[in-house]
């Protein structure tokens, strides 16, 4: 589920929930629609308990997207289920975004070698 | 996934007891050939894949115990364990626990109970002393391998490089991708990952619920590459998996790059990123390569280098895809279904068959000739429905042959005999409820041959026969049954004292000499056993009797020969399905009786002039051959004046005819068998009843007990007048 606010100019997105197969071809519509304007966004994914291989997708596919009509599209506050999946895959240096250290639990900072 | 999850769990069972009987096959193959490395690799696989596909479930003690026979296995291939029969037979119970170990651990998700646990400590002590008697020397000649692989242009990367590209559907099929991860990271540690996105398309064309996404894996692991590779087993076609073991030719990891979608450039840069490959490393590969495709070359050396390298290379190739075609075949070529929807179709199609008879039939009294024409255009369609529902049960029996192959090796073990199963006819398809209640009046048969008709060695070569006794299982089809026959070359049957035993059990009168096939099918009788000493596989007199009656309750029968001396043979006769036939519709009075159609041979006319003599001798004289009749009249007490001309049907039942003596041929009618309720369970003669169009009973005549009775009675007929001729 997305909810999303404008502030100063940038768009807002919270991603809630699950990214998963399931509901992948949902949330990429409602992603996308969010991207169509081709303006800065900043994905929030504090509330993402769930997330598997297609919701990683969503994420590439946004960033690369931006990347394709050069805006931005940062993501933020990850969750740990976001940390943990990026670490396996070793992302963290693809996306970019600089992880926040939640302070429930310490984070080993994935490395990019 | 959940949902999917229990499927795969099923498909994982289903495999694992199929890899199972495979292995214990192969297991006895190896036995009578201890030098084919292909069983021996086929044996190793089987393990192999079991532990690979429990390892994705995390079914700890079946991978541990797996593990150590794979162990096992392992140096047998390498020639460090002598192959011999007690590492077999250790081997076969590792196979049985293992057995044990899915239907309890993976089928049933509970522990071993004590005696499995016990049952497991001493099989892993028994392995444990082949595991280590070389340690020492294994460990050098690994040492000595990476010494030697280290001399060549190989790598200087010591991990594993494991390149993973998934299919589109692997998302869709239910598989995680990141579950690999997870457990390649739980069986050693992933030092380097590289997600691959290239493949991605523009988000207008980006399918969210295909996998796009690939890695390379940088892994240090002390595994074997097959059991990296065993960890994507289960997903076949799924994912393409590249394994590289550390230290390997720059070569392969060339092949590598030619192999993977992305271009080449890029491809290196992962590599060299993942760690895989320096960037000198990668640099000499790539000259090499072109230095070996330089046309300048002069074609013989191309062709003497090609001769040295490609062989090889491109046979292993070459199997590789045949391999993986052959499995797609086979995939492709079968469907798991519930036996449960299989009986359902069964049920319903035999519903059908009766309706359609109901449908026709009115259509036949309406005299609408275009209704007629449609009802018996849905009649044919009913009739070629049947077949192919009732085709859909037919199963080799090959299987239930193959299962033999154990018993008999353990028994002549056992008995200290020399016995060899030679099975033909396994082709041969029968029901698959017959297939399965027919085990184990088989196993009783043959065990009993292997205890009573094969001689000790000793005896057999006194007499003149090899030392390794024979036992020959063979199945083929005849007319509209089964037969399938146990022939071993034994010392045969004892006439004379299972006569001698018969007459002092009271079961033959003193005076009559009945025919030896009558003698020989005695032991079929209850209580009845000729063995001088009781074994503890047979010879208790009781199982004959049981194999026996277990049989009739399938409509069949079993008779016996027997020649002194040279061995006996058990045949069994079963119709081939249970539920529906071709019957033949016959009318006695008022009442119908149906008669299978592949018992019939012929249907003559009765003349007048035969009525009157036939009425009396009761056998008639067909084409100069001598016909003995059954009047069905007289046989189900029809209280009806006979009508006014009488038919007679030929029937054929093994190596005996007779003639059934009807007033009407109804001619040709799909039967559903409906059996009789146990009231009549003791009613002789009858199989079971029928519903017709008209919603009318009608009983379906059982051929051979109608034939034996006759038989039965002719002979006691000739021992009557034996016994007069010994009184006078």
């Amino acid at each position: 589920m997305i909810r999303h606010k404008t502030k100063k100019g940038i768009l807002t997105v919270h991603i809630e929930g699950h990214m998963l197969i399931r509901n992948a071809v949902e949330m990429k519509s409602e992603l996308m629609s969010c991207l169509a304007q081709k303006n800065e966004v900043e994905l929030n994914l504090s509330l993402v308990n769930e997330i598997d291989i297609a919701g990683l997708q969503l994420l590439i596919l946004a960033k690369k997207e931006a990347s394709l009509h050069q805006f931005n599209v940062r993501l933020v506050e990850h969750s740990n289920a976001v940390i943990e999946i990026f670490d396996l895959c070793n992302l963290s240096a693809f996306f970019g975004d600089p992880l926040m250290l939640s302070s429930s639990k310490a984070i080993p900072q994935a490395s990019s070698a | 996934m959940s949902i999917n999850f229990d499927q795969i769990l099923q498909t994982f069972i289903v495999e694992a007891k199929d890899l199972l009987q495979e292995m214990e096959e192969s297991l006895l193959q190896l036995e009578s050939d201890p030098s084919d490395n292909d069983i021996l690799g086929a044996i190793f696989r089987a393990a192999h894949t079991i532990k690979g596909s429990a390892g994705l479930f995390g079914f700890d003690p079946i991978i541990s115990f797996t593990h150590i026979v794979e162990d096992v296995l392992d140096r047998m291939r390498d020639g460090k364990v002598a192959i011999a029969g007690e590492l077999i037979a250790l081997l076969l119970e590792c196979g049985d626990h293992m057995q044990h170990l899915i239907a309890v651990v993976a089928a049933q998700g509970q522990e071993l109970d004590q005696t499995a646990t016990e049952r497991e400590k001493l099989l892993r002590q028994r392995l444990h002393v082949y595991e280590t008697n070389s340690a020492v020397h294994s460990i050098a000649t690994t040492e000595l391998n990476s010494v030697h692989i280290l001399e060549e242009g190989n790598v200087a990367s010591d991990l594993w490089h494991i390149s993973l590209r998934f299919s589109e559907d692997v998302l869709r099929n239910g598989i995680n991708p990141l579950s690999f991860l997870r457990y390649l990271n739980s069986q050693g540690t992933i030092i380097h990952i590289i997600s691959v996105s290239d493949n991605m398309p523009v988000a207008s064309a980006m399918n969210p619920e295909i996998c796009y996404l690939g890695f390379e894996i940088g892994y240090q692991s002390e595994a074997e590459k097959s059991d990296i590779a065993d960890i994507f087993e289960f997903v076949g076609d799924d994912c393409l998996v590249n394994i590289i073991p550390p230290h390997s030719k720059i070569a392969e990891y060339i092949d590598l790059i030619h192999k993977l979608p992305e271009t080449p450039s890029r491809l290196g840069e992962l590599l060299i990123k993942s760690g895989a490959l320096t960037q000198h490393e990668l640099e000499k590969g790539l000259q090499q390569q072109n230095k070996q495709f330089k046309p300048a070359l002069p074609l013989g050396e191309i062709l003497v280098q090609q001769g040295a390298v490609q062989p090889v290379v491109v046979q292993a190739a070459l199997e590789k895809q045949t391999q993986i075609q052959d499995n797609k075949n086979k995939e492709s070529h079968y469907v798991r279904v519930h036996a449960d929807k299989l009986d359902q179709l069964i049920n319903l199609v035999g519903e059908l068959v009766i309706a359609g008879a109901g449908a026709s039939l009115l259509a036949r009294n309406c005299e609408n000739d275009a209704l007629q024409e449609a009802t018996s255009i849905v009649s044919g369609l009913v009739e070629e429905i049947r077949d192919g529902a009732l085709r859909l049960r037919m199963v080799p029996i090959g299987d239930t042959f193959n299962r033999f192959q154990r018993v008999v090796r353990d028994v002549s073990l056992e008995l200290g005999k020399d016995i060899e199963l030679v099975i033909s006819g396994a082709d041969t398809e029968l029901d698959k409820t017959v297939v399965e209640k027919i085990g184990d009046p088989l196993l009783h048969l043959l065990r009993n041959a292997m205890d009573h008709g094969i001689e000790a060695p000793a005896v057999r070569q006194a007499a003149g026969k090899s030392a390794k006794g024979k036992l020959h299982l063979n199945a083929y089809h005849d007319s509209g049954s089964i037969v399938i026959e146990i022939v071993d070359d034994g010392a045969g049957l004892n006439r004379e004292r299972i006569l001698d035993k018969a007459r002092e059990r009271g079961l033959v009168a003193a005076n009559v000499t009945p025919s030896d096939q009558e003698i020989f099918n005695l032991i079929f009788e209850a209580g009845f056993s000729t063995a001088a000493a009781v074994t503890n596989l047979s010879g208790r007199g009781v199982g004959m009797d049981v194999v026996k009656r277990n049989i009739t309750a399938l409509r069949g029968t079993v008779d016996l020969d027997s020649e002194a001396g040279r061995g006996a043979t058990v045949r069994i006769r079963l119709p081939l399905t249970l539920a529906i036939i071709d019957g033949f519709l016959v009318g006695v009075g008022q009442s119908s009786y149906v008669i299978p159609l592949d018992m019939v041979q012929e249907c003559v006319e009765l003349s007048e002039q035969d009525r009157l003599v036939t009425r009396e001798r009761r056998y008639l004289n067909l084409r100069g051959e001598v016909l003995p009749l059954i009047f069905l009249r007289d046989q189900f007490n029809v209280g009806e004046p006979t009508g006014r001309r009488e038919n007679v049907v030929v029937v054929h039942f093994g190596d005996h005819k007779a003639g059934l003596v009807v007033d009407e041929l109804q001619g040709e009618f799909q039967t559903v068998i409906k059996p009789l309720g146990k009231l009549f369970s003791a009613l002789r003669g009858i199989s079971g009843s029928t519903i017709l169009g008209s919603g009318a009973v009608a009983l379906i005549i059982d051929v051979p007990s109608l034939v034996k009775q006759i038989v039965h009675h002719e002979t006691n007929a000739v021992n009557q007048l034996q016994l007069s001729v010994v009184n006078q």
